[in-house]
């Protein structure tokens, strides 16, 4: 007898502490789709990555009975709209240009911004806290006093921001400044997000993140 | 070619722009009527500063007094407003439009950065430059084949998204096979993006805003 996950055919390749697979993680979530979840070894991947994803060989990738679909985002985007319940994008093609524009601004940003704020040192250090602090201003700018970037609803931008949340402890500790003091706002939005069920089971504790950076510092001879 | 009041439609652009170019064609595919607002090069006017306050760059839609920007968001902005006339312009399959936003992502990601090495108005190697667009296009024959299915364009029988994303790049890869004296498209050894971009250069939607290669020369050496 099927399964579930068999049933609907959705299998995602993923690494446990990728926002990006996060971000698929939770929009199955929010739709209520079972799947089947593999974990890759990123320093030894999987025959099954490499022919789904020849291009980048990167995570995450959701396969749809038998069908690779690459990157956060455009995954994120299929499965709104292969599962019409519960959406993620507004129906207003304003609203939805919107989403878009900020979903792709966190995707173009954050985490780059977040990476050379662990790995640099000196000025350079210096600028990635200053952009970062940039960063998350606009984002709160955009939240406004909204309880979602998707108003009343958990939408596209939520989904591709919720992730980065479980690292804001790792970019105020690494940029010694305060994301609650700067952006108030989006620390409550943050909050609202991690008492979401879909969010929670998917993202994982800020201090795991920590750590997990402090073994990347490690590894880049970081110090 | 006007429709519903050319003043409710705004593109601030400019010519040499492939970005804008992009915008432009999905405008005219769906015989919109629009007032081009050209910047001047080397300044950003007040409009554009305060349309696009996140990124300060063209293009930018501006639609009943509301801005859209980043090119192919504005790209399905326009599909999705202007549903009923002309071509569908994104693909009417989940699937089929996951592929496609795919690759407009990796060729922005790939073929622009390469392209302004060439030219020398990004740090990089030149030499890998022209590598990188050479190991591109072969990808890009091979999905052709895949989306055209025998047709004219990557879209089928008219123009869409993936055309959009990539036959902007046109004018630019042959002002830097002039520059640079390297055949970067070759009948030789991709064929079928030959054909397809002469094909995309004669078209309607994209004969009159194409920017010529020698025009795009003598800019590159002014910038």
């Amino acid at each position: 007898m099927a399964t579930a996950a068999e049933k609907e055919g959705v299998v995602l390749l993923d690494f446990w502490v990728s926002p990006f697979g996060q971000r698929c993680r939770i929009a199955l979530a929010e739709k209520g789709v079972e799947y089947e979840y593999k974990e890759e070894n990123l320093s030894d991947k999987s025959p099954l990555l490499l022919k789904m994803n020849p291009i980048h060989k990167k995570i995450p990738v959701l396969i749809h009975h038998g069908k690779p679909i690459c990157e956060s985002l455009v995954i994120v985007q299929y499965i709104d709209e292969v599962w019409s319940n519960n959406p993620l994008l507004p129906s207003d093609p304003y609203e939805r240009a919107k989403a878009r524009f900020w979903a792709d601004f966190v995707d173009k940003k954050v985490s780059e911004c977040g990476t050379r704020l662990w790995k640099l040192k000196g000025e350079a250090h210096e600028e990635a806290r200053k952009d970062m602090i940039e960063i998350l201003k606009l984002l709160e700018g955009e939240l406004g006093d909204k309880k979602y970037f998707g108003g009343e609803i958990f939408g596209f931008v939520d989904v591709a921001l919720a992730p980065f949340t479980a690292w804001f402890y790792t970019y105020e500790t690494c940029g010694k400044f305060s994301i609650e003091k700067e952006c108030p706002k989006l620390t409550a939005w943050a909050k609202r997000c991690k008492e979401r069920e879909t969010v929670s089971k998917s993202v994982h504790h800020p201090h795991k993140v920590y750590e997990y950076v402090g073994k990347l510092k490690k590894k880049y001879g970081v110090e | 070619m006007a429709a519903a009041g050319d003043h409710e439609v705004k593109l601030l652009g400019f010519w040499a722009s492939p970005f804008v170019m992009r915008v432009s064609i999905a405008l005219n595919l769906k015989s919109v009527g629009y007032e081009r607002l050209d910047e001047v090069l080397g300044s950003k006017s007040e409009v554009l500063l305060k349309s696009n306050p996140v990124y300060k760059r063209i293009p930018v839609l501006i639609h009943e007094g509301k801005p859209i920007c980043e090119s192919m968001i504005i790209v399905e902005y326009v599909d999705e407003v202007w549903a009923g006339m002309g071509p569908s312009i994104v693909p009417s399959d989940p699937y089929d439009r996951a592929i496609a936003r795919f690759w407009a992502t990796y060729i922005d990601d790939k073929l622009a950065s390469a392209i302004w090495i060439i030219l020398g108005k990004l740090e990089g190697n030149k030499e890998e430059a022209v590598e990188q667009i050479a190991a591109m296009l072969p990808l890009l024959e091979d999905r052709f084949k895949n989306c055209s299915r025998g047709k004219d364009f990557f879209g089928g029988d008219t123009i869409g998204y993936l055309d959009i994303a990539l036959g902007c790049y046109l004018g630019w890869i042959r002002a830097v096979e002039e520059i640079v004296g390297v055949k970067l498209l070759d009948e030789k050894k991709t064929p079928l993006l030959v054909g397809w971009s002469e094909r995309f250069c004669v078209d309607g939607a994209v004969m009159n805003v194409m920017p010529r290669a020698d025009d795009l020369v003598e800019l590159s050496k002014v910038m």
